[in-house]
């Protein structure tokens, strides 16, 4: 007798659970209220991240083709990866000296781990975060990237991009 | 005593053979093999095969300064991220005897308990999967959301953030963080009510997880799992109470404690975890002083001559930094005590003589992230 009562109390709180468990689902199904998805990549247009977020490293520039890198390879010091490479030349000056300044900034997305060691130490703040998250390429040298562009020289004064 | 728990006795009987379980099967959520030798629908016993994500983590830290060693801890216990930058920050800036300003301590515990929320969405969300309750994972993910998009906001990524540096912050957080943190704590208040009625209150789940995997306490110690599993046995190890870091002194929180030991229980624990992050949440969010988010630092760190030990309680147990020093500014030697580690190899005594169906659900209430074991 009491075996039967316990297989029949044991169907009814079965029931019970599951009834209290479809209720939740159940309400979302006819009210879900907020949808919390991201309808990507259809809200491409739209679709705007974070101030800060780490999508690339990328070097500012202004609208005279100028930017604030230096040339002295702090960042490549930092880099616990490897990811950047500095090349520099030596052009004379208005003087007439030879000066060191920054031929190609290279930089390896493909082995970047996003640590933000070369923007945060970097002396002259010529780094910064790119916000472009959309990486997939068909050729992995793609993900090498020449952050100055060509043409451009360095900013001497004025305030911090 | 100990040495008798820990003794693996195997005996192979003719008629038994042996199955792999992963290193690709859902549910040891990552490349973990374990042997299982099965009996039937009966587990024999089971040897877990690591190494299959090894790294080398602890190497590559010998020849990396102690700022670039922050990213590489963020790969070992992914969901526990944060707290795996403190503890190396927390183990250099003792062993320089830095004081950190107080703001840096209070965000600090803020995201030390956000970050555990998160993880412990997941792993609801995969144990509810793991039992075959494909809901749970669409719910638990949902409220994750909320708290990555909090630290997408400040911190730039969602799920590996080297913020911490040694001395403090990588910089500042978003204005809006105290706000939001507070609008999430009081969000989740509202739908973790849904957690009971979906999971725990489920007839189904009880049959699967009560007296499922019993670890006595004992078996606990002897084998060193913490964190959320060993206090389900009643094994009252939280660095946060034990050995406490950061504010944790200054905030009133409870310790949870089950006794029974069993795969609900461990369960339980986890799921009055997170009401209890939610309350430190809400005791700390409004304390956040103003100040410096790092202390001064000179650009090369160098740790005097010496050893340094530092432990953290991350959202799987305790983990411990040992750092052996020669003066140089690199370690000389670095080594990690990961809390997973641990948890796994109890899972021979466990599952022995259960069936293969209960190991998956003691395998999903031991929280196992494969990375923090390899390392």
């Amino acid at each position: 007798m009491n075996s039967v009562i316990k297989y029949f109390t044991s169907i009814f709180k079965g029931i019970r659970s599951l009834w209290a468990g479809m209720r939740v689902t159940g309400k979302y199904f006819v009210s879900p209220g907020e949808i919390v998805t991201e309808q990507y990549p259809e809200n491409r247009a739209t679709l705007k991240m974070a101030e800060g977020f780490k999508g690339e490293v990328i070097m500012p520039h202004d609208e005279n083709n100028q930017h604030h890198c230096t040339g002295c390879g702090i960042c490549e010091l930092n880099c616990p990866n490897g990811s950047i490479e500095i090349i520099t030349k030596r052009i004379p000056n208005e003087e007439g000296k030879p000066e060191r300044v920054i031929d190609k900034h290279i930089y390896h997305l493909s082995m970047c781990t996003f640590c933000e060691l070369c923007i945060k130490t970097c002396p002259s703040h010529a780094l910064a975060w790119g916000q472009d998250f959309e990486h997939a390429v068909y050729d992995r040298t793609k993900l090498t990237k020449v952050l100055n562009k060509p043409g451009s020289t360095l900013k001497k004064e004025g305030a911090l991009l | 005593m100990s040495e008798e728990i820990i003794k693996n006795i195997i005996v192979r009987e003719d008629e038994d053979y042996i199955v792999n379980m992963g290193p690709q099967h859902p549910s040891t959520h990552g490349v973990l093999r374990l042997e299982v030798c099965l009996h039937g629908e009966f587990v024999n016993y089971l040897i877990p095969h690591i190494g299959y994500i090894h790294r080398g983590i602890e190497k590559m830290s010998e020849s990396d300064t102690y700022k670039q060693i922050i990213h590489l801890t963020d790969r070992m216990d992914y969901l526990s991220a944060h707290m795996n930058n403190e503890a190396v920050c927390l183990a250099v800036e003792n062993a320089l005897g830095i004081e950190v300003p107080e703001r840096v301590k209070y965000i600090r515990v803020i995201l030390d308990e956000l970050t555990r929320l998160a993880s412990h969405h997941l792993w609801w969300s995969a144990f509810g999967m793991d039992l075959g309750a494909l809901t749970t994972f669409f719910y638990g993910m949902r409220d994750r959301e909320k708290v990555l998009a909090i630290f997408e906001e400040s911190f730039g990524s969602r799920l590996l953030h080297s913020f911490n540096i040694p001395g403090g912050l990588m910089h500042d957080v978003h204005p809006n963080f105290q706000k939001h943190t507070m609008e999430f704590v009081r969000y989740f208040r509202k739908k973790l009510p849904e957690y009971k009625q979906l999971l725990t209150d489920n007839i189904i789940f009880h049959n699967r997880t009560k007296g499922i995997g019993i670890m006595p306490c004992e078996t606990a110690v002897a084998f060193g799992v913490t964190g959320p599993s060993g206090r389900g046995s009643g094994f009252a190890c939280d660095v946060r109470k034990v050995a406490p870091y950061g504010v944790y002194d200054k905030i009133e929180f409870k310790e949870i404690l089950h006794e029974e030991g069993d795969s609900f229980s461990r369960y339980l624990v986890r799921m009055e975890e997170m009401e209890e992050s939610l309350n430190i949440l809400e005791h700390v969010v409004d304390q956040v002083p103003e100040g410096d988010y790092t202390a001064r630092m000179k650009p090369i760190i160098k740790l005097p001559e010496g050893e340094y030990f530092q432990r953290v309680e991350t959202a799987r147990g305790e983990l411990g930094v040992y750092i052996v020093s020669d003066g140089k500014k690199y370690p000389y030697r670095i080594k990690f005590r990961s809390p997973n580690f641990s948890n796994l190899f109890v899972l021979n005594t466990l599952a022995k003589g259960g069936k293969i169906a209960d190991l998956v659900a003691i395998c999903g209430s031991l929280d196992l992230v494969i990375p923090d074991i390899d390392r």
